[in-house]
């Protein structure tokens, strides 16, 4: 049952049966086989799934209940007082045998070269319910494979028409892709018509597919089942924290795979989750330290490489600063911050595309959703402001999707109008330096709603779209307000945190903070912000903003171009920089013209530590297989670096213990709430005919770098592109033909590319995406001019 | 979410659909689908593109999918392009114990094609009979354009088929 909300039964709800001779206890209405599961009385199945409607299709679950005339399918059979049921009596397994004959009729004896042979819901249950020899002598029936994108590969002769796949993308994904096509003995899953999958949870039809139709197409004849060895670990890319198998072969990743947790993933993982491994085989990792010497780098030890980071640390002294990955793990965070903090030096980080910190000082503990993830589905109003949990967070729209599906209203308050894989009930989509105005119109319409005083005094002005919003709103008890990466990246964010923050105290409502990343939240306890050190710990206030040059950087797993604000002074920075030691998974070019030092670490299923979910839970891993060559985990190059420079508190032996330190450190805190202050807005409107409001998203396979390194994820639309999205409205007021060749300039800086009509994109703005070579070329900026290529230089 | 053009319904074609549509409960829109289809194919002289259900799709507010299961589910619905006239000539046990077969041998001969297929200037399709089209009483039977014609003779098939534009 997908209700996860039941609350524990009254007596009088339930109903007594009987179940091969024992009595059992059960909810009134309950089908037969979540009884039984519950009770571990085994059912053979292919259809059901607990987190799928019944279909009752392919009849594997039949069982003998007393007095009816037929065996019954379990899955779609409801209790009753006083029932008997019998699972294994001779009428219920001639039933099971005859559908495992039926089913096997079509069924082809591929499974030597099957991926999903040793794995497979059929093969098991053939072993236990099938004939060894077959009836049927007639010809097969053969479907040809579809080719539906680069991540699930298809073997459809070897369906079994379960149809788990298609109520997948119907109930789940919210995107009905898969069908069944056809009648009888001509029936096909598909999409009918060639076309890739693009739901952002497409790879759980993989887990889902009990035969071998559906499977990884990455993973594809790359080892059996019964060759790989399974360790946990939690996904590295969102603030969900999935919890995830790692499959090995030998010291290789070769797949991952949901890890049941009801409180984070429930049996779900994004495919940004699943697939993202492939970049820890990616031909660029770096294997061993390099350094650079006289302008050529050459191979080094790590005793070598270790002496000439400590030596470089020491020279900067207080002009150190520090750049961490949000992926980095809580011991790599709290080594960091005590390292720099050893030399004197404020100046560590981990929100690298965030510009504006004037609520730094206003921040909760810990950025979060400030209640566990179920809470989300409990709400009774959803606000998504500036932000795409869509694919930021997939697992988190998952949980919103299914309140929407509940009727529960959700609103969207963003400068792109996005697709959503349900229906909102209002959406407000402006420009970016409209949002404040936005927000502040909400709530000043909110308070007006709810009959208090309007806390920005008649600030902003209301129009009719926010009081629709404002009486949706009126008599909510629990309102989640979720503020979504735009927000983090607005150079407005301490004003709009500000109206936000007011908004919730209205009512009170719930302000979730969506940050980027798989551990900011982590990052914020282990101290990995200048002005607070570790468990919340204020620290005497520093110049954050401009922040002061620094002389040495350390960068810990970040691509300064494509993970930063702002590419162009980040690389600047870096170039002025005395010297640059990288502790990095990959070399890139980048690096190669960056830094001076690089220092191989472990990446994802290599690594071990623990990352604090947006749920506020602390999620401990260790290492699924040896970093290669000779990368090391970071914390433990960090520990050596500090160990090396004399520092005080780098003895932990293992990781856990590094934890314990840090665990011990927050123990005791105190409840810290965000405390944002209403700031005046400074949002200017662009000037200039062929300027446009810039607009950013990260494409949701361009987080980091494992997945931007990851093949299969690269060839989604959600990889993003290199160009200038902009509303079909303003493409016509520029003159501008869908496709044209253009340059963007931003200041002095001309980068040449072309548009893409967009109608996501509102009037006057343009989409550009981070993390590609498009915005690396460019300077952060609120507005951007598009110039037509050989054409008008107005 | 998908784009489609759903001008490729004409007026008529969607009055009837909206007719269709006020008959059941907004949430249930689906149901009209049969209906919409049914017209569609019609003023599309007998078979459906993917074009065509794609518009449906768009304008009922379905996904595309939905729409294709539901026209290559049902046996009156063609998929492909096909002869303007549809022909099925029963060949079910009444119908063959009476001739149906031999009927089914005329019209082949006469449209020069085979069962499935189409004559080449489009206006004829010999449609692959599904099942047993219920009017023994009458075999042998044919279904032209959805118009029964039982009791068949060479000359009553002649006469039929001679007589369609």
């Amino acid at each position: 049952m997908s209700a996860t909300l039941t609350e524990a039964p009254k007596v009088e709800d339930l109903v007594t049966i009987e179940v091969d001779g024992r009595p059992l206890q059960a909810r009134k209405g309950a089908m037969l086989i979540d009884v039984t599961d519950a009770e571990g009385i085994y059912i053979p199945r292919f259809c059901y799934h607990k987190k799928l409607s019944v279909a009752a299709n392919c009849r594997m679950c039949l069982v003998e209940v007393e007095r009816a005339p037929k065996p019954q399918p379990a899955c779609a059979t409801p209790v009753m007082e006083g029932m008997k049921v019998f699972t294994r009596s001779a009428k219920a397994v001639s039933g099971q045998q005859a559908t495992m004959e039926f089913l096997l009729i079509n069924h082809p004896l591929d499974c030597p070269i099957c991926d999903q042979g040793g794995e497979c819901e059929l093969q098991d249950l053939a072993l236990g319910y099938g004939s060894a020899v077959s009836q049927f002598t007639e010809g097969k029936r053969v479907v040809r494979d579809k080719n539906i994108g680069p991540l699930v590969q298809t073997d459809m002769t070897r369906c079994i028409h379960c149809t788990r796949c298609v109520r997948f993308g119907e109930e789940i994904a919210g995107l009905r892709e898969l069908g069944a096509t056809g009648r009888g003995e001509h029936v096909e899953i598909g999409t009918y018509v060639a076309q890739a999958m693009t739901s952002e949870l497409s790879g759980n039809v993989i887990d889902l597919c009990p035969v071998g139709a559906l499977t990884s197409k990455p993973y594809r004849y790359s080892a059996r089942a019964w060759e790989l060895r399974q360790s946990d670990t939690i996904a590295p890319h969102d603030c969900v924290g999935s919890n995830v198998h790692a499959h090995v072969k030998g010291q290789v990743v070769k797949r991952i795979v949901p890890r049941e947790n009801e409180a984070t993933n429930e049996t779900w993982i994004s495919d940004r989750d699943r697939f993202s491994y492939q970049g820890l085989g990616s031909p660029d990792r770096l294997l061993t330290p390099r350094i650079r010497e006289a302008g050529q780098w050459r191979e080094c030890d790590w005793e070598t490489a270790l002496n000439t980071a400590v030596a470089a640390l020491q020279k900067s002294g207080s002009g150190l600063s520090a750049l961490a990955s949000p992926s980095s793990t809580c011991e790599e965070f709290f080594l960091l911050q005590r390292l720099v903090r050893g030399f004197g030096s404020q100046q560590i980080e981990h929100r690298l595309r965030q510009v504006d910190f004037s609520a730094d000082s206003n921040e909760p503990l810990f950025p979060a959703l400030g209640g566990s993830l179920a809470e989300l589905e409990r709400a009774d109003a959803v606000i998504i402001v500036g932000g795409y949990p869509r694919h930021d967070q997939p697992l988190i729209n998952h949980r919103v999707r299914k309140a929407a599906l509940r009727g529960v209203p959700v609103i969207v308050i963003d400068t792109l109008a996005q697709d959503y894989n349900f229906e909102l009930a209002d959406r407000l989509t402006v420009a970016p330096s409209r949002l404040s105005a936005a927000l502040g119109g909400l709530l000043r319409a909110c308070a007006d709603a709810s009959g208090k005083p309007d806390p920005t005094a008649g600030q902003y002005a209301v129009d009719p779209a926010t009081v629709e919003i404002a009486q949706r709103l009126q008599g909510c008890q629990r309102i989640h307000v979720l503020v979504g990466s735009r927000v983090h990246m607005d150079p407005q964010r301490g004003v709009l945190l500000g109206l936000l923050g007011a908004l919730c105290a209205l009512y009170p409502a719930q302000l979730s903070l969506l940050m980027e990343g798989a551990n900011a939240a982590g990052a914020w306890l282990a101290g990995a912000v200048p002005h607070r050190g570790p468990a919340g710990r204020a620290l005497a206030t520093v110049e954050t903003h401009p922040k002061p040059a620094a002389s040495t950087y350390l960068l810990l797993g970040i691509e300064p171009s494509a993970d930063c604000a702002d590419p162009v002074a980040m690389r600047s920075a870096l170039q002025r920089a005395d010297c640059v030691v990288a502790l990095t998974a990959y070399a890139t070019p980048e690096l190669d013209s960056l830094a001076t030092l690089m220092l191989p670490i472990a990446a994802f299923a290599e690594n071990e530590g623990s990352y604090l979910n947006g749920a506020g839970e602390w999620q401990a891993f260790g290492a699924a297989v040896k970093p290669p060559g000779v990368a090391r985990a970071a914390w433990k190059v960090l520990r050596a670096i500090g160990a090396q420079c004399q520092l005080a508190g780098f003895d932990a032996v293992g990781c856990e213990e590094v934890a314990r330190e840090l665990h011990d450190a927050c123990d005791t805190l105190a409840p810290m709430p965000a405390a944002y202050q209403l700031l005046p807005s400074t949002a200017e409107d662009v000037v200039g005919a062929n300027t446009l409001e810039r607009i950013t998203q990260v494409p949701m396979y361009r987080v980091d770098a494992l997945v931007r390194r990851a093949p299969a994820l690269q060839q989604m639309p959600q990889a993003g592109d290199e160009l200038v999205h902009v509303s079909p409205r303003t493409l016509e007021r520029l003159g501008l033909a869908d496709g044209a060749r253009i340059t963007v300039e931003v200041g002095e800086v001309k980068v040449a590319t072309s548009v893409q009509m967009d109608a996501v994109v509102p009037d006057g703005c343009c989409l550009i995406y981070a993390a590609t070579a498009l915005a690396a070329g460019l300077p952060a900026s609120v507005s951007v001019t598009l110039v037509a290529a050989g054409g008008r230089g107005d | 979410m998908q784009t489609s053009d759903s001008n490729l319904i004409s007026a008529h074609a969607r009055a009837v659909i909206d007719e269709w549509l006020a008959k059941y409960p907004a949430e249930r829109k689906q149901s009209a689908l049969l209906a919409a289809l049914r017209e569609v194919q019609h003023e599309n002289h007998g078979f459906l593109t993917t074009e065509l259900m794609d518009a449906v799709a768009a304008y009922i507010g379905l996904p595309r999918i939905a729409v294709y299961e539901v026209a290559s589910f049902y046996s009156m619905f063609e998929t492909k392009p096909v002869g303007h006239h549809s022909i099925s000539v029963c060949t079910n046990i009444s119908c063959m114990l009476r001739g149906g077969e031999s009927m089914l041998e005329h019209v082949e001969k006469r449209l020069g094609i085979k069962v499935g297929e189409s004559t080449p200037d489009g206006k004829f399709y010999l449609k692959l009979e599904e099942e047993c089209l219920a009017a023994c009483c009458g075999a042998p039977m044919m279904m032209v354009d959805h118009v029964y014609h039982e009791n068949l003779t060479p000359e009553k098939v002649d006469e039929i088929l001679g007589g369609l534009a």
